[in-house]
């Protein structure tokens, strides 16, 4: 059998597609860069702060968008679900006064079943709008929270007596009231429950970070020595991730040993830390068992799947379902941060900015990975804090900045969609070679 | 019994009242090469359905008749009862996932995974894969075919051959193999690799594997089947020692109707000795009908039939003339160049194309009999218009009368001529379809499968309709159709397409064989004498 040259074939990645495939990343970190030629107010301690509490408020919501799309149902809106199972759990947890790690725990510990239920009959929902999965979660998450509002402004008072002088129920006796203060955790509270169990310097953080990207890189560079052709890396990204590790790694201990002023960014988490490191994992570990081999198959076609005799509907069910979890986790975590609970607008954001981010991070409805998700959530949130100064320097008035906000998730969503449905015509187009 | 590792016993299916398959009786035995062979619509895909379980087949009703294998009755219900039977199936279309590697492709669902923590309380689908082993089965079904391509590395950008060998080494890796279904293997390869292909089929029949090989090409047939089948219109022909037959004798059988074929002359035929279409060179890309290279001549006059299987490019020439998909070469319409892939261009220069396509792009469900019927008239002439400065308006009373007119001439079967098309029967609209084409006044005619779908006394009415417009107009048509009864009734030339080529042109009067032959892409060689 003629056989072709291995290293030939390997070859065989296109150049010419990479500004397509990262015009939405450059795009913002354009805007960011921009934002700060601009604006003078703006501190590289405000700056890195305010990133750094959106960045572990945020990024757990963000990862749980993955396994979707590696299973091809594309960018899940319907984690709105999954948040409103997390907030559920976070008010009956409130109702009872309960807080503390022992009640953030529980509130875990409830919003599981409640979202697992939410995303099986989600999950149930794509399967019946195959192909438009993506519309059918933007609807579900506005139909969802119909229900949602008729739970906790008219069943929490009227079916489930409540008393009526709690302070999370409205004074008439009838429904939640529009924010509920989730109490500081040292008051027995939900408040940086999570947060506050152990914080480290920012800058420790980072060097801990940059140590194990640095690690990370050496042991990709041991494995390519072992077996050149089975493990590939990319010599150049390598190199700058080196470069950078070196780097950042230099300034955090210049920064730690001089006590500079950078140390006087907010401190970092770690159990957060630790818990979004663990979705980052979990996402990469879940593809290299049996069910994210099948995951990828039903992604990549579910008509081969189906033939194959893997179980296409289940599939799909199980990676909704995981999806919604996680989300109702990650709400929880991102609720435990601001420490109130908006009760009736909390939630209904979320589906849109994480999808934004991700995007922004350069995954694309079909593909996405934990890059994607990290990139994306630091840039997305650059542009958060950036836009307000942009709007005030430039135009005078924050309020314009704000605007812009909006107008750049939508944009990028908007774009990102658009990219993805020209290049599928692109190669769906018939040629007559 | 013993001896034979699969029987099929009267097998018969019928989809809705239509029995497509009737009484098939068929035997492999070990370690032998049976070919199936048979026009499109004889039941091939069907019975090889039925053997794999195929939902399709399940949804509509089941199947009558049994199905031993090794002599005890299997009772398929889905594909992977199938495969626990020992069935495996190479499929026309690739079942390959192409950001996949060759041995993920190759283990598809049937993964090796070991223990992990999580899969001890999870169960089972959270184990993790065993690459490495996966990777050296891959190793070890790709070396019986004598592959050795790298099983790591992804399918995408494979050569198709590459690619039919890993379908072969993922059938040939399932554990109790014991059949093997070959659909079309050859269909998208190029010489070189059909004989590779046919190589690694021997050597598994010599393993002891029963295989089922369905090919259109009468050549690879005698040269690497044991037995042959032959079905026609569902039902079970003939099987034959190979040793015994040969292609021209198989030919016959494959195409040779009960029915014989009624053709009265032309009454008063001019075919004049004027080319009106000259074709050089015409290569269409329409998917599953591609055009590859072809030149021919169409008489001023004539009826010109273009025949041949599915999938072989017939229906591309006409789509590719129209403009409707990408097409390239030189095409001479009434002595002036005709522009490609410009639909309005050729429905200007006098093209009409009644397409095979009825409900897709033939007709606008939802629209009136007399809209449909003017449609394109009012778009590509601006008739049934009037005109008011710069704006166009419908002449309601001139389409009305028209579309009346042809309601008449062709006998449609209607309440009025507002109803919807969509309401009407198959036969009524493949005749809107044709007064269409008729009100643009056109110098050539092209009826892609004009009775396709719709029932016998239609199609009569269609193709003495076709036979009336040639006749007393002198309309030159250029007629496709799968049916080659239909052609030889009212062409006056039939050539035939094989392989996206005019494989050659016969007098309709030609003997079975002949066509036969030709539809399969062997007349050039020996046999045509017996």
């Amino acid at each position: 059998m003629n056989n072709i040259n291995t290293s030939e074939r390997l070859k065989t990645t296109k150049a010419s597609t990479w500004l397509a495939d990262n015009i939405v990343t450059l795009i913002f970190v354009a805007f960011t860069l921009f934002g700060f030629f601009v604006s003078d107010g703006v501190t590289v301690n405000f700056f890195l702060t305010e990133l750094s509490s959106r960045f572990f408020r945020n990024a757990f919501l963000v990862l749980s968008l993955i396994i979707p799309v590696v299973a091809g149902l594309g960018l899940n809106f319907g984690i709105v679900v999954g948040a409103m199972a997390g907030q559920i759990a976070i008010a009956i947890v409130r109702f009872f006064e309960l807080g503390g790690v022992s009640g953030l725990l529980l509130t875990m510990f409830l919003a599981l079943p409640i979202a697992g239920l939410f995303g099986y009959f989600t999950g149930n929902l794509y399967n019946k709008t195959r192909g438009q999965e993506m519309i059918a979660s933007l609807i579900v998450g506005f139909f969802a929270n119909g229900i949602y509002q008729f739970l906790f402004l008219v069943v929490v008072g009227v079916i489930i007596k409540v008393p009526a002088n709690h302070p999370m129920i409205k004074p008439d006796g009838v429904g939640v009231r529009m924010s509920v203060d989730l109490v500081s955790y040292e008051d027995g509270g939900l408040k940086y429950a999570l947060d506050k169990i152990w914080e480290i310097p920012f800058m420790w953080a980072i060097l801990i970070l940059f140590a194990f990207i640095l690690l990370l890189q050496v042991w990709k560079i041991l494995r390519n020595k072992k077996n050149p052709v089975l493990y590939r890396y990319n010599k150049t990204t390598t190199l700058l991730y080196i470069i950078l590790s070196v780097v950042m790694i230099g300034i955090s201990i210049y920064a730690i040993s001089t006590n500079s002023t950078l140390m006087m960014v907010r401190k970092v988490p770690v159990i957060t830390s630790i818990l979004i490191a663990a979705l980052c994992l979990f996402n990469e570990l879940i593809l290299k068992t049996k069910l994210g081999q099948d995951f990828r198959s039903v992604g990549q076609s579910q008509h081969i799947a189906e033939v194959s005799g893997i179980n296409v509907d289940q599939t799909r069910i199980i990676a909704t379902i995981m999806s919604t979890i996680f989300a109702s986790w990650g709400q929880i975590m991102y609720l435990q941060n601001m420490g109130t609970l908006n009760t009736y607008g909390a939630h209904t954001q979320i589906g849109m900015f994480s999808v934004a981010a991700l995007l922004v991070g350069g995954a694309s409805t079909q593909k996405a990975g934990v890059k994607h998700a990290i990139i994306g959530t630091l840039l997305f949130n650059s542009m958060f804090i950036m836009s307000p100064e942009i709007g005030l320097s430039l135009f005078g008035n924050a309020l314009l900045g704000e605007y812009f906000r909006t107008f750049m998730v939508y944009g990028v969503i908007g774009l990102a969609l658009g990219l993805h449905v020209w290049r599928t015509n692109k190669s769906n187009e018939i040629t007559l070679d | 019994m013993s001896d034979n590792l699969l029987s099929l016993k009267h097998v018969s299916k019928e989809y809705s009242g239509n029995k497509v398959l009737k009484d098939i009786n068929i035997e492999l035995k070990k370690g032998e090469i049976h070919a199936l062979i048979g026009e499109n619509g004889a039941g091939k895909s069907t019975l090889m359905n039925i053997l794999f379980g195929m939902p399709v087949i399940h949804t509509t009703g089941g199947y009558e008749g049994t199905i031993e294998i090794e002599g005890k009755e299997a009772n398929i219900k889905s594909p992977h009862d199938a495969m626990a039977n020992g069935i495996g199936m190479v499929h026309q279309e690739f079942m390959l996932i192409p950001g996949f590697t060759i041995a993920e492709n190759i283990k598809l669902n049937r993964e090796i995974t070991k223990a992990n923590p999580l899969s001890s309380i999870f169960g089972k689908r959270l184990r993790t894969l065993d690459v490495k082993k996966m990777n050296e089965d891959a190793r070890k079904a790709l070396d019986t075919l004598d592959m050795n391509i790298d099983e790591f590395l992804p399918v995408a950008g494979l050569p198709v051959g590459h690619m039919q060998f890993i379908e072969i080494a993922r059938e040939i890796d399932k554990t109790g193999l014991k059949i093997l279904v070959f659909d079309e293997p050859t269909a998208v390869l190029t010489e070189a690799e059909a004989k590779n292909l046919l190589k690694a089929i021997k050597k598994l029949s010599q393993q002891g594997i029963g295989i089922i090989f369905i090919s259109h090409r009468l050549d690879e047939i005698i040269d690497v089947a044991d037995r042959v089948t032959v079905l026609r219109d569902g039902e079970h022909v003939v099987t034959k020692d190979v040793k015994d037959t040969n292609k021209y004798e198989i030919a016959q059988l494959m195409v040779g109707r009960k029915i014989e074929i009624e053709r009265e002359e032309g009454i008063n035929k001019n075919i004049v000795d004027e080319t009106i279409l000259k074709l050089n060179d015409f290569v269409v890309a329409m998917p599953g009908e591609r055009v590859k290279g072809i030149d021919l001549e169409v008489k001023k006059g004539e009826i010109l039939g273009i025949g041949g299987l599915a999938g072989q490019g017939k229906l591309g020439i006409a789509n590719g003339l129209m403009g409707i998909f990408p097409a390239k070469g030189e095409v001479e319409f009434k002595g002036e160049k005709l522009p490609l892939n410009n639909p309005k261009a050729a429905i200007k220069s006098g093209l009409a194309f009644v397409s095979e396509d009825r409900k897709g792009i033939g007709l606008l469900l939802d629209v009136a009999i007399e809209d449909n019927i003017t449609f394109s008239a009012m778009q590509i002439n601006d008739d049934f218009l009037n005109f008011i400065g710069p704006i166009k308006l419908k002449d309601s009373a001139k389409i009305r009368n028209h579309a009346n007119k042809m309601i008449k001439d062709l006998d449609i079967r209607c309440t009025s001529s507002m109803q919807e098309v969509g309401r009407l029967s198959g036969g009524n609209q493949q005749k809107v379809c044709l007064a269409r084409a008729l009100t643009l006044n056109p110098t050539l005619l092209l009826v892609s499968e004009p009775t396709r779908g719709i029932d016998i006394g239609a199609k009569k009415l269609v193709i003495d309709l076709l036979k009336q417009l040639n006749n007393e107009y002198g309309m030159t048509i250029i007629m496709t159709s799968s049916e080659l009864a239909e052609l030889r009734s009212i062409c006056d030339r039939i050539a035939i397409v094989c392989e996206g080529k005019i494989e050659g042109i016969l007098p309709p009067d030609a003997p079975d064989a002949q066509f036969g032959l030709m539809m399969s892409g062997s007349s050039n060689s020996e046999g045509s004498d017996a």
